[in-house]
């Protein structure tokens, strides 16, 4: 009989442990979240997040050297940022830079968790340019909720009207800017107000609008919980060392309502007002400890710490803080951490590359192909001729005149440098060379023939490559 | 299974494993469905619109009469259009002047690359490189001459080489000794070399004559190269070179293609042949 009562509260404290795990809710977006705004230092920090997409829609308008400073130009295979030209050929470049941002994404975010959903996410962004907007028209999250119960005729459908044309009007916007990047902005301006637009244009418009207006206006907290894979990924990059909004409840729990006039020693700091839940833009409460749905904007720190100060506690009972810190162990300083520490040198790496490729683009670039086919001829006069094959890219924006050298054999004789021709600016320039080299002169099967080529009217702009010289 | 179902408020099949494992009868989401029917919609409007299905001795032309040989040639005027800039100007130059012109010169090269595949690479090697028994057109050895007209002119009337066969003229010694003085690359060190008339053909001085397309017997290149060069010029001595009396005698003949190809085509070629780095 005694077993039969210890396996019946074995089985009682099991099932209750399955309560506390199907405790946590996940809004599957069956209600629409209307979170709070309050003032603070991370609702402060956010505006200065949103302020960096300030470059995203006036850096088209930016000029330098009277053309557009930073261009993706597809149709011309060129990417232009201020003084430097980039062309396909450099495009290794794009990977280390690829890799320096993916390290930075993952550097900070085992230092100081998901910063950039919190903060700097284009979907964080809008959705929050989008709810401000909300908040102007419908007025608070408690009005907005009583407009949405309404049936639906007594709506009050000119400012529903007003508030999605503003969305729509935005997503346009996002999507024309957009499309501003890819050539100048001020021809592409009058092509849409002209309609005169490329469908590739409209297309990357209409995209925009759409899912713009989709995703900010309407999924909001939905696309972080279920389409994003940076959720997933950056999820993984945490330790217990990594600083995140925390919850601590220690010093909250137990927590309770605060009654008038009465301290109650044995109740927590917590006064259970669900503030910190009001303001979550995707609905999560965050004293049920760290979870997939926060984004770590920190916004219910500024929330409770606002209730705190009314209520006469110190701040701090939600805080940016360490699994480490909150079990009562020392933060561990970055310098005695492998993952900055390995993240940085890599990100050092990238960087390094990056500067040597901008500090080192040549204005002139040479490739040689030797001609196998045949490899060399036997001419008439007993000598031996190799042809090769120059492929010339000129990297500026000028047409080059090109002068051709060659070195290497004695006695050589450079057949097709007679005359300079031209390069034409950003495209690759084929031209013949032929080599000649009497049989006494040569020593070995293949000899080494240094090829270079200069711009006539700026020596500067020259480039060099070794082939080889084959007999038989 | 189904009478002891622990979940009987729940839409399941009565199917439990592991105690809690169930298989649930809830409809498929509604993305699924909609997605579902608008992939079959999808496929009615595409074989209405696009040709598809088989008749007895047709099929169905589809509403737009898109076909895929239609949108080839639609294509393929787009690219005529690109080529009129140059194709306009080819017809009224001569092969010479195209050479001259930079611009020309280099779109009758990448033009004639593929014709040169179809018609010349079979015979005269990728690149014109050679292959056994034709000549390599990348060096400066040319029996008819190298001149772009010479070239033009051996695209279109074609070349047929001649010599004759000296087998029953010369003795075994005499072929010995004319062979190996053509070998070491001069051939009038021999007196046979005049008094055989061999000059009449390829020269006083043994350097051949372009008008004749006779070969120069000095520059150690040889139209028919093997591996034993002395007994290759010794059996071409004896049997001679298109010599119908012979019939063992080598074969030389360079086809006409005038009639096969037209005029600008073989004009690119002869560019394009003349630019391979032996064009005089």
């Amino acid at each position: 009989m005694a077993t039969a009562k210890k396996n019946q509260q074995d089985q009682e404290s099991i099932d209750k442990l399955y309560e506390e795990s199907i405790h946590w809710h996940v809004n599957t977006g069956d209600e629409t979240i209307h979170a709070k705004r309050v003032p603070g230092i991370f609702r402060n920090l956010k505006h200065v997040g949103i302020m960096t997409w300030v470059i995203f829609f006036f850096g088209p308008y930016l000029r330098w050297n009277g053309r557009q400073a930073i261009t993706f130009d597809i149709p011309n295979r060129q990417f232009h940022f201020f003084d430097i030209t980039i062309l396909p050929q450099d495009v290794w470049m794009l990977s280390l830079v690829l890799l320096f941002l993916a390290i930075l994404l993952a550097v900070v975010t085992s230092v100081a968790g998901r910063v950039f959903c919190g903060y700097f996410c284009f979907q964080t962004v809008w959705t929050d340019m989008f709810t401000w907007i909300e908040e102007k028209l419908e007025g608070n999250p408690g009005q907005r909720r009583k407009l949405e119960k309404k049936p639906f005729l007594q709506r009050k459908l000119h400012i529903k009207a007003l508030k999605h044309s503003i969305w729509i009007l935005m997503g346009m916007l996002n999507g024309i800017t957009f499309t501003l990047w890819f050539g100048d902005a001020f021809d592409i301006w009058i092509q849409f107000l002209t309609l005169k637009a490329t469908p590739i244009a409209w297309t990357a418009v209409a995209t925009f609008a759409i899912f713009t207006y989709l995703f900010a206006g309407f999924m909001r907290e939905q696309v972080c919980l279920w389409l994003c894979p940076y959720a997933r990924i950056q999820g993984v990059m945490l330790d217990t060392s990594t600083i995140l909004p925390t919850y601590d409840f220690h010093r909250g729990e137990p927590r309770g309502h605060l009654k008038k006039g009465s301290s109650n020693n044995d109740q927590g700091d917590c006064v259970s007002c669900n503030q910190c839940l009001a303001v979550c833009p995707t609905g999560i409460d965050i004293r049920d400890g760290q979870q997939e749905g926060c984004i770590t904007c920190g916004l219910c720190i500024d929330a409770c710490n606002l209730v705190m100060d009314k209520i006469d506690k110190p701040r701090g009972l939600i805080r940016y803080m360490s699994l480490d810190e909150l079990e009562g162990q020392e933060l561990r300083p970055l310098y005695k951490r492998p993952r900055p520490i390995i993240y940085a040198l890599i990100m050092s790496i990238a960087l390094a590359g990056i500067i040597y490729g901008l500090t080192h683009l040549g204005s002139l670039e040479l490739r040689v192909i030797h001609e196998r086919q045949p490899l060399f001829v036997t001419l008439s006069s007993g000598e031996i001729q190799n042809r090769y094959e120059l492929k010339i890219l000129n990297k500026t924006e000028k047409r080059m005149y090109i002068e051709v050298q060659a070195s290497g054999i004695d006695g050589m004789k450079i057949h097709g440098n007679e005359k300079i021709f031209s390069a034409k600016p950003g495209r690759l320039t084929s031209h013949t060379l032929f080599i000649k080299v009497a049989k006494n002169n040569l020593i070995k099967h293949r000899q080494t023939v240094n090829i270079v080529v200069t711009d006539r009217d700026n020596k500067e702009h020259s480039a060099s490559y070794d082939s080889m010289f084959f007999s038989p | 299974m189904s009478e002891k179902n622990p979940f009987p408020n729940e839409k399941n099949s009565g199917h439990v494993w592991d105690d809690n494992l169930r298989e649930l009868l809830n409809e498929p989401p509604t993305w699924w469905r909609i997605g579902f029917h608008l992939s079959w919609i999808l496929v009615i409007v595409y074989t209405l619109v696009y040709p598809s299905w088989p008749m007895l001795t047709t099929h169905y032309k589809g509403m737009t009469g898109w076909t895929s040989i239609g949108e080839y040639r639609e294509d393929m005027k787009d690219l005529k259009k690109i080529r009129a800039k140059y194709e306009d100007k080819l017809p009224n130059m001569s092969a010479a002047a195209i050479l001259a012109d930079e611009e020309l010169s280099n779109y009758s090269v990448s033009a004639a690359k593929v014709l040169f595949g179809d018609n010349c690479s079979a015979c005269h090697g990728a690149g014109g490189s050679g292959n056994i028994d034709y000549p390599i057109l990348a060096d400066d050895d040319w029996l008819y001459g190298g001149t772009i007209e010479n070239i033009v002119q051996t695209i279109s009337y074609g070349r047929k080489g001649f010599m004759t066969a000296q087998a029953s003229t010369l003795s075994e010694t005499e072929i010995d000794e004319l062979a190996t003085a053509i070998y070491s690359g001069n051939p009038t060190s021999t007196s046979l070399f005049t008094e055989k008339a061999c000059f009449a053909c390829h020269g006083m001085d043994a350097k051949g004559m372009h008008a004749m397309g006779s070969a120069n017997l000095t520059d150690g290149i040889w139209r028919f190269a093997a591996k034993d060069q002395l007994a290759s010029i010794k059996y071409t001595i004896k049997h001679g070179i298109n010599d119908t009396s012979d019939p063992k005698t080598r074969n030389a003949e360079m086809p006409v293609f005038g009639s096969k190809l037209d005029e600008n085509d073989i004009k690119k070629l002869a560019v394009y042949v003349h630019k391979l780095g032996g064009g005089q």
